[in-house]
């Protein structure tokens, strides 16, 4: 039985250990296109401030990891797959052959078309090559201007600006992780940045960029022109769906999959930022490209693969946690609301504290916090149980902070065991 | 160290925070909590000041071992000159406040003069600000403590707060913490409402650290938790049945005050037990008493959590009183029943939840009511004063009644935020409060304990159980049994207990544990978190210095040997039934023995060397 | 035999040792906030609950962890954050949906019960037995367990 997997980023070594698991004697081939063993794209802002050494980036971290595990790593672009003869082409030449294959090519940065966009010294932030071009240019005192402040845009943020250098964000949109936090939270994260010495400017749009000498000049769409002396791309994410191109593989934003993480092929499976998955909250299949997301996927699609019957995906829950200068953020599920629902919110503004609640019946379906470190997970697990509530929607509409005793008092065990239930 | 020899300073009249390094010279000498506040307050203010005005000081103070692993090390104390009775004050609290400011990172609290504004405290960590009170003053303590708890977004945030009855300026209010953990004595939430200061709110994450010596101090503190689960009053008895295990006890052996103390048995007293916490009532079966809980750090867990009966008159149509709160301690039970002759159960847990709820001594104020219901007995005092309360000994009615209008200072309730002796000055008849230096006595009748008549007479608080609890040896046996009825050998006994009560109050420990432990327990536990060289002995002689201390204050308050005294009704109308029958307290015999031994002149003073001896 | 926390809230009063207990032992110092068990108090219903990590089957954190900073302990089956590994992205703070893994702001990562290596503190502190160190297959156990799978089911 030859298992290829197609990425090597967390949904394709998380697919891999996986199978190796499920099917000991099985073949497991995980081919990848960067240069560095599998790392952790949600690790490079630590690498970006040195937190970490280049290797604190890698996914597995003893180097005999994967051979130890008998699985079969390549560094090589994978140029075709051959849906009839079910082999995967390899760019430098020779296929692999498979009779399960999972797509886990991840997504990569898009640019906005927008004149100059394509001058050297703009980075995207997304591989480790680019993280070490921004690390060596964002210095202290140095001008730096970032596109985007969506949730990647975010991450690097604080990196940035932990540089020393004079930073600017400039964001399309209304507000700061316009798909993670609501006008409220938004706005009080981007008060918090300028708080913290960063210029912020929502509803703002970069029109052109020019080479003046050594720097940028950047031109908004407000008229103003801001001098930049690097330039940091974080402006969207796409799937890479390219490879399927011609397959006969249906996609859609990502690669389209069933509750199997199986696609159009019965032997070709999807996982992690490419696939457009089954959201837990809205029933829809998108693309969530987050870590945890990616980790079921591929658990999932491994088991699939492995040939497990029952292993059905009831839906991932979309959830970010965010740490925006010491300001720590985190959204899930329908965090903007439910038709029909209830909200409870809390809101001190001096503080920067929030925390919203949305209900549907008496289930929590969503959930924003700011300022909250501790028990947050727990947020996910109302969501994802369907927890019934009882008595303690009513006291969560009162007060949410009282999230993890309705947590404790409404599940079975403890809540029986504390005689609450 | 375990001192985290910082203070805060809060000058309230400028709106200031300040952080200054703890005198570490005064703390090697009286430790802490209670003993190393009262030395900033001596040292401080004028002890001749009027007590609610900005000159005098507030300190909230912990002690070394507060927020440490040593079993009860939760405790703190708010020390300040009191109104109740014009001498110096401490009371001593548990819940959690004490344990998170010294996570904050302080020793102390000293607040200082009067804010021009109703302000709160909010203290995170080195940051501490003052507040605008807008929004809570005029509230009681649990709604203060639901609306900042609610505004901080922060559940763990602790609050130590007053209610309306301090605004309202009773004489005997508390500062609640923790919603119903209480410094509860002498009016020192009177003081900090005079202050305009609301709310102290405290979040502490820094930890309490800087243990002398680790390995020694968790050796004896599993050894201090070991003594205390194997004795029987610290292992079940306080848990199973709190302080109230005490109620069948003492009205057995006749030491009940009754009825304003005329008496000292009460017929009802076994419906106010503990024991009748713990029946199953009519209407939902359930019993008074839900759990026990405990305060941070304490292994004992005396604390009570009831609910009332939900069919019973006081809640009927107040739902908020439903769930569980703070319920009846020795004390409170005694003082809201047996002294007012009521034993309606669920009436006495509603008074209690008010005094909670808006911070008013249960023992002030019940032997104030009943102090009030005799002289509305004798005609002192009638409808038209009491704004048409029947107040008749023995009426659950006019206790709970009352205990609504001291809450909020409304009406007949302003009389009764007086406390007994203003009371019944004001009434003609100041024969009839029962107090010492204007202090409300506790649930000991000195007529069947002996040394509990000089203990009472010469505490420096005023009348209090908790300043040299000789019940403990006289009643109970520990650490020895002695003759309650004997007054030779109780100089000796009560300055013993005085002095070992003030070194423990000054640790960060819990008084209860002394059921169990003497000092011989608790100072290898200090000595392993302290420097200096904490022995027995040495704890002792602190505790001496303390009591010298204190007494120092009062004497520059302008207290005398005059008011070391009991009411006439403990010293010549002999007691009416029980072991104690024919029996009065023999204060006269004691007394000068006790100044005696104290190295006080005769007039009570404490001599030049004495003081040298002991450096106060 | 693999043992496990088992928690007895109706026993417990309260009274915090766990949480001194496990800070002292995790932190070298006496500092709840910064625990791995926690205590939570139901004032109106007059109750306590003890609550940390179950040491899941499903293992949420450590499927989480993009940086291989939670692994599995071979002795204990607790699953252990390894420090020098964590980034601090808070990603398993998220992804356990029991709420027992926690941003320490102060070192920057994250932090949940290891059950001490074996030998947790907590139940060692704790006056009242609410917490005991018990074989796996124990009882009271299967409550929890049963309770965590059916809290989100697997997929």
């Amino acid at each position: 039985m030859n298992h290829v997997i197609i990425g090597a980023g967390p949904a394709g070594v998380v697919a891999a250990e996986t199978l190796r698991k499920l099917v000991p004697e099985a073949n497991v081939t995980l081919v990848g296109d960067e240069q560095e063993p599998p790392y952790s794209r949600m690790a490079l802002p630590y690498y970006l401030v040195q937190q970490i050494a280049e290797s604190g980036t890698y996914l597995r971290k003893s180097s005999d990891h994967f051979s130890r595990l008998n699985i079969d790593v390549r560094q090589d672009k994978v140029a075709s797959i051959n849906r009839k003869q079910q082999q995967v082409m390899l760019s430098s030449g020779g296929a692999v052959p498979y009779d399960k294959l999972l797509i886990a090519t991840g997504s990569r940065p898009v640019s906005p078309r927008i004149p100059g966009m394509d001058l050297p010294g703009i980075y995207a932030c997304w591989t480790l090559e680019d993280a070490r071009n921004i690390a060596a240019r964002s210095k202290p005192g140095a001008k730096v201007l970032l596109m985007g402040a969506g949730f990647i845009g975010c991450i690097i943020l604080e990196a940035l600006a932990k540089s020393g250098a004079d930073l600017t964000v400039v964001e399309m949109e209304d507000r700061m992780v316009p798909r993670m936090m609501n006008d409220t939270a938004g706005g009080l994260i981007k008060a918090w940045c300028e708080e913290q010495g960063v210029h912020v400017h929502t509803s703002t749009k970069v029109t052109a960029i020019e080479k003046n000498g050594g720097s940028f000049s950047v031109t908004l769409n407000t008229g103003s022109t801001i001098t930049a002396d690097l330039i940091v791309s974080a402006t969207g994410v796409h799937p890479n769906v390219d490879l399927l191109a011609g397959t006969g593989v249906e996609t859609d934003d990502g690669i389209l999959v069933n509750r199997n993480m199986q696609t159009n092929d019965p032997n070709i499976f999807a996982a992690g930022d490419v696939a457009q998955g089954r959201d837990f909250s809205t029933g829809e299949y998108s693309v969530q490209a987050i870590q945890p997301t990616a980790a079921e996927h591929a658990q999932l699609a491994a088991r699939n693969m492995a040939g497990i019957v029952g292993a059905v995906h009831r839906g991932s829950v979309n959830m970010n946690v965010l740490d925006t200068l010491g300001l720590i953020s985190s959204s899930f599920g329908l965090w903007m609301g439910a038709k029909d629902g209830q909200t409870s919110e809390l809101l001190n503004r001096d503080r920067y504290r929030y925390l919203n609640l949305q209900f549907a019946d008496d289930v929590l379906v969503g959930a924003t916090s700011l300022g909250l470190t501790q028990h947050v997970g727990v947020l996910r697990g109302l969501i994802q149980s369907k927890t019934r509530l009882g008595v303690w929607k009513e006291r969560l509409l009162e007060d949410p902070t009282r999230i993890m005793e309705a947590y404790l008092g409404s599940t079975q065990a403890l809540g029986f065991n504390a005689r609450i239930l | 160290m375990a001192w985290t020899r910082k203070i805060l300073r809060v000058n309230l009249t400028k709106g200031t925070c300040v952080a200054e390094p703890l005198n570490m010279d005064w703390a090697t000498k009286y430790l802490g909590q209670r003993g190393l506040a009262s030395k900033y307050l001596a040292e401080e203010i004028d002890p001749a000041c009027d007590a609610l005005s900005p000159a005098n000081n507030l300190i909230m103070a912990t002690g070394p071992l507060t927020g440490t692993m040593a079993s009860t090390g939760g405790r703190y104390s708010v020390i300040t000159k009191s109104p109740l009775t014009g001498a110096i004050a401490c009371s001593n609290s548990g819940g959690f406040i004490g344990n998170e400011i010294k996570n904050a990172g302080w020793d102390m609290i000293i607040f200082e003069g009067k804010s021009p504004k109703p302000v709160y405290l909010y203290l995170e960590n080195d940051n501490a600000t003052l507040c605008s009170a807008d929004e809570i003053w005029g509230k009681s303590v649990w709604e203060t403590d639901d609306i900042l708890h609610t505004k901080y977004q922060d559940p763990l945030l602790r609050i130590a707060a007053v209610g309306r009855a301090a605004e309202q300026g009773c004489l005997y209010s508390a500062v609640v913490n923790d919603k119903h953990r209480a410094a509860g004595r002498s009016g020192v939430g009177t003081v900090m409402a005079s202050k305009n200061l609301k709310a102290v709110a405290v979040r502490g994450t820094k930890g309490v650290g800087n243990i002398r010596d680790p390995q020694a101090f968790i050796r004896a503190t599993v050894e201090g938790k070991r003594v205390l689960a194997e004795n029987a009053m610290t292992g079940e008895g306080l848990g199973a049945l709190g302080t109230q295990a005490l109620m069948n006890v003492i009205n057995e052996v006749g030491a009940m005050p009754t009825r304003n103390m005329r008496e000292v048995q009460f017929e009802g007293a076994s419906k106010i037990s503990g024991e009748a916490m713990l029946e199953p009532r009519e209407s939902d079966g359930k019993a008074n008493l839900t759990t026990n809980g405990a305060c941070f750090g304490c292994t004992i867990a005396c604390g009570r959590i009831s609910t009332i009966d939900p069919q019973h008159y006081t809640i009927a149509d107040k739902p908020q009183y439903a769930g569980n709160s703070g319920g009846l301690e020795y004390e409170a039970a005694w003082a809201l029943g047996s002294n007012t002759g009521v034993d309606d159960l669920d009436a006495l847990t509603y008074a209690n939840f008010l005094c909670n709820e808006d911070g008013y001594d249960p023992i002030s104020f019940g032997a104030t009511v009943s102090a009030a219901m005799e002289l509305f007995q004798i005609g002192a005092l009638t409808t038209k004063d009491t704004g048409g309360l029947e107040l008749k000994f023995g009426s659950a009615e006019a206790l709970t009644k009352a205990a609504e209008l001291v809450a909020i200072g409304e009406g007949f309730g302003k009389d009764l935020g007086l406390g007994s002796k203003r009371l019944c000055d004001k009434y003609g008849h100041p024969e009839l409060s029962m107090t010492v230096k204007g202090q409300e006595f506790p649930a000991y009748d000195p007529r069947g304990i002996q040394g509990m008549g000089l203990a009472y007479a010469t505490s420096n608080r005023g009348a209090c159980h908790l300043r040299g609890y000789t019940v403990s040896s006289e009643i109970l046996g520990v650490p020895v049994k002695t003759d309650p009825f004997a007054t030779e050998g109780k100089p000796e006994l009560v300055k013993a207990f005085q002095d070992a009560t003030a070194a423990v109050d000054s640790a960060g420990l819990c008084v209860f544990t002394t059921f169990a432990w003497t000092l011989e327990d608790i100072a290898p536990q200090v000595a392993a978190a302290c420097e200096g060289n904490w022995t027995a002995e040495s704890m002792v002689e602190a505790g001496e210095r303390i009591w010298n201390l204190e007494r120092k204050f009062n004497i520059d308050a302008g207290l005398t040997a005059a008011d070391d005294t009991l009411p006439e009704r403990l010293l010549k109308d002999a007691a009416k039934t029980g072991p104690a029958k024919g029996k009065v307290n023999e204060l006269g015999k004691m007394l000068p023995q006790y100044y005696q031994i104290r190295g006080w002149t005769v007039d009570g003073v404490p001599t030049a060397e004495t003081l040298a001896r002991l450096s106060v | 035999m693999l043992k496990a926390l088992q928690l007895e809230p109706e026993k417990c009063t309260g009274c915090l040792q766990c949480e001194m207990a496990c800070s002292y032992e995790n932190e070298g110092i006496f500092n709840p906030s910064k625990s791995r068990i926690k205590v939570f108090t139901f004032h109106e219903e007059g109750r306590f609950a003890p609550y940390t990590c179950t040491q899941c089957a499903e293992a949420w954190c450590l499927h989480a962890c993009p940086v291989e900073a939670i692994v599995i302990n071979p002795v204990t089956g607790s699953k252990d954050v390894l420090e020098d590994v964590c980034v601090g992205c808070k990603v398993c703070t998220i992804a356990c949906p029991f709420g027992t893994v926690n941003y320490n702001a102060d070192t920057g990562k994250v932090i949940k019960c290891d059950l001490c290596g074996g030998e947790p503190a907590c139940a060692s502190a704790c006056p009242t037995q609410a917490i005991t160190y018990v074989d796996a297959d124990h009882t009271g156990l299967d409550r929890m367990r049963a309770h965590a799978a059916q809290t989100i089911p697997r997929n």
